[in-house]
């Protein structure tokens, strides 16, 4: 049978497709509850995955996540609140569209142009990633050491915040994972002595206190008030989208183009390319002045990125094993814990693996098109789910989680510790996303740096003297400059 | 680590020196700013939002000294029951949600997933 055939096979079987459907429905869910986000979705995937098959274990990540952005925009257009960060950039854009009467065509132009770029994004997906991978296979521990720098640099760098404090968050992290045995002397460091920590510090256990109990925390301090729901009345979601298309073409190509581009650069994903996108569709639409007064072009364009980064994040995790956002961060711990180690190798080793998982991408997308408009008309009712039950019932199965990894009571206590953590970082403005790319990259940074000065007899010139290393170490100063840029041209990006 | 110039402390040393010049630029722009020493967050003046963090603080801390003594199913309905009551639902929903939810989770995780939760006391009662 052919690698596509095989593919084909590992997909349309009924457990995975069985598992693609109920991750679908969590995925809408968790992504349409304000608080609850793609990244914490993911995060409280894993130990349930932890138990599958590969193919479906990526696939319940890759439909949750995709339905989770796309329905991140409902509670935007419905309460002002983005259900997830990647719809921020818009969120007072729907809403004020609701206001308007409109609330029909901006869930409605959320949904379809959320399909497109997500196809988009997969399309590249495919075509880019088995080509770059033959590019891979001559990279040395030069070129890896400058990856795994230029992902670190656009989390901190390409951030809205401080990027002082989005620094800070990164070394956090990269500390964090420097503690155990697994280092390139083998040498034990912040052990105290302790077996558990002998062991490095588990991550997912990590990613579950960072990205959930951190949100549930947020969720509580804020039980007293309630969500003001506002007047919408939705029918047929799909009226005037053919129009839309029409009208708008360069916003959705743009929006899908840059949102892949920017998944794809290792560290920054959806949230950081709805941003941009939305600023770009802004300076560059016939009509600025109606931005914010609840005009539908920088949703379509914003709508589309969001979705496309997340398939286009997937590239460099997949080919170097460096996270494109956060997703893909927690995506690459899975990814070695069910052979499918990434890397250049893995479309040769494990290609009907790989082509399985692009299949799920595809399907995802198609799937979101008859799900999204059973979510936007069951919205009202998903909205009025009571936190005061739904937050303890999370929290508990986040024990759980954090406990099911090692099946030791350590891992609560790491979930605890970093819940309050990023809670305490978030509150003062420090970004969390750096700290996890630091935790994941933190290892590979320093084995690519140790190993390139031993080759380079303590060199640092050596770093710049490889043709693709030199280039992607002025790509690593590029990024870095973002923020000086930023200021000189005062863009609102 | 002697006859090696890239040693295991290499690594933390630049974190060390990293973190340090992060803190002074911090520190100073702080400084310029003039704010107060210490901000509490602005919920800890509001009754509710004040007791359901310390409820959940407390549970959690409870749970991890306790589940593997007193066993997965008694503390986790004891800490829903704390949970749900502090957030603001009924005795009914309360105890429904506790009893139901931890009879979820053992059938999804310790039936399904086969997660060995621990019993403590009740371990000659296992199902």
């Amino acid at each position: 049978m052919s690698v596509l055939g095989q593919a084909f096979a590992l997909v349309f079987d009924p457990y995975v497709l069985w598992i693609i459907l109920a991750s679908a429905a969590f995925g809408l869910f968790v992504g349409a509850i304000p608080g609850l986000t793609a990244t914490m979705a993911t995060a409280l995937l894993v130990p349930v995955t932890f138990f599958m098959p590969p193919v479906p274990a990526i696939a319940s990540i890759v439909t949750a996540t995709a339905m989770a952005i796309f329905a991140g925009d409902i509670p935007s257009c419905l309460l002002r609140m983005p259900g997830t960060p990647a719809s921020a950039a818009y969120t007072d854009e729907a809403y004020a569209m609701t206001k308007k009467g409109q609330g029909e065509v901006a869930l409605g132009a959320s949904l379809v142009f959320s399909v497109i770029g997500g196809l988009f994004g997969t399309a590249v997906l495919i075509v880019a990633a088995p080509a770059l991978a033959e590019i891979a296979l001559k990279f040395s521990s030069f070129e890896y050491f400058w990856l795994v720098i230029l992902g670190l640099a656009s989390a901190v760098f390409l951030t809205r915040g401080n990027p002082l404090k989005g620094l800070v968050s990164l070394l956090l992290g990269l500390l964090v994972a420097a503690v155990g045995l697994d280092n390139p002397a083998g040498f034990p460091r912040f052990t105290f002595g302790n077996a558990e920590l002998a062991g490095g510090l588990t991550l997912i256990p990590i990613m579950i206190g960072m990205f959930a109990v951190s949100e549930i925390l947020r969720n509580v301090a804020a039980i007293d008030q309630p969500w003001q729901m506002a007047q919408a009345n939705i029918g047929n979601v799909f009226r005037g989208m053919w129009t839309l298309a029409k009208r708008y073409p360069a916003p959705v190509a743009r929006g899908s183009v840059l949102g892949t581009a920017i998944g794809a650069l290792p560290g920054a994903g959806a949230d950081i390319a709805a941003w941009m996108s939305y600023a770009v569709s802004k300076r560059f639409s016939k009509e600025p002045e109606k931005f914010g007064t609840g005009h539908v072009e920088g949703i379509i364009e914003a709508g589309a990125s969001n979705n496309s980064a997340l398939a286009g994040a997937w590239i460099p995790a997949l080919v170097f094993g460096i996270p494109g956002d956060s997703i893909t961060a927690i995506v690459i711990g899975v990814l070695y814990v069910k052979g499918l180690n990434p890397g250049p190798t893995i479309f040769m080793t494990n290609a009907a693996s790989i082509y399985a998982i692009f299949l799920v991408f595809i399907l995802a997308n198609l799937l979101m098109l008859p799900l999204g408009v059973a979510a936007i008309k069951g919205a009202k009712q998903l909205l009025r789910a009571p936190r005061t039950v739904l937050m303890p019932v999370i929290l508990l199965f986040c024990v759980v989680g954090s406990f099911a990894i090692n099946n030791t009571i350590f891992g609560v206590i790491l979930m605890l510790a970093f819940g309050l953590i990023a809670y305490a970082m978030e509150e003062n403005g420090f970004p969390v996303a750096p700290a996890i790319l630091g935790m994941v990259l933190g290892a590979m940074l320093e084995e690519n740096f140790i190993s390139s000065m031993i080759k380079a007899e303590g060199s640092f010139l050596a770093f710049f003297e490889r043709p693709i290393a030199g280039g992607l170490g002025v790509l690593v100063l590029v990024v870095a400059s973002v923020p000086l840029l930023r200021r000189f041209f005062r863009a609102a990006i | 680590m002697p006859g090696q110039k890239f040693g295991p402390a290499w690594f933390p040393g630049l974190i060390a020196i990293g973190l340090g010049a992060c803190g002074a630029l911090l520190i100073r722009s702080g400084m310029r700013a003039r704010g107060a020493l210490v901000a509490l967050p602005e919920w800890i003046d509001r009754p509710q939002p004040r007791r359901a963090v310390a409820a959940v603080l407390a549970g959690l801390v409870f749970y991890i000294l306790l589940a593997d003594r007193l066993g997965f199913h008694l503390t986790g309905m004891l800490v829903l029951l704390l949970w749900v009551r502090v957030f603001g639902a009924s005795w009914r929903v309360t105890v429904g949600v506790a009893v139901v939810a931890t009879l979820a989770i053992h059938l999804a995780f310790y039936k399904a997933l086969r997660v060995p939760l621990p019993w403590g006391l009740f371990e000659r009662f296992a199902f």
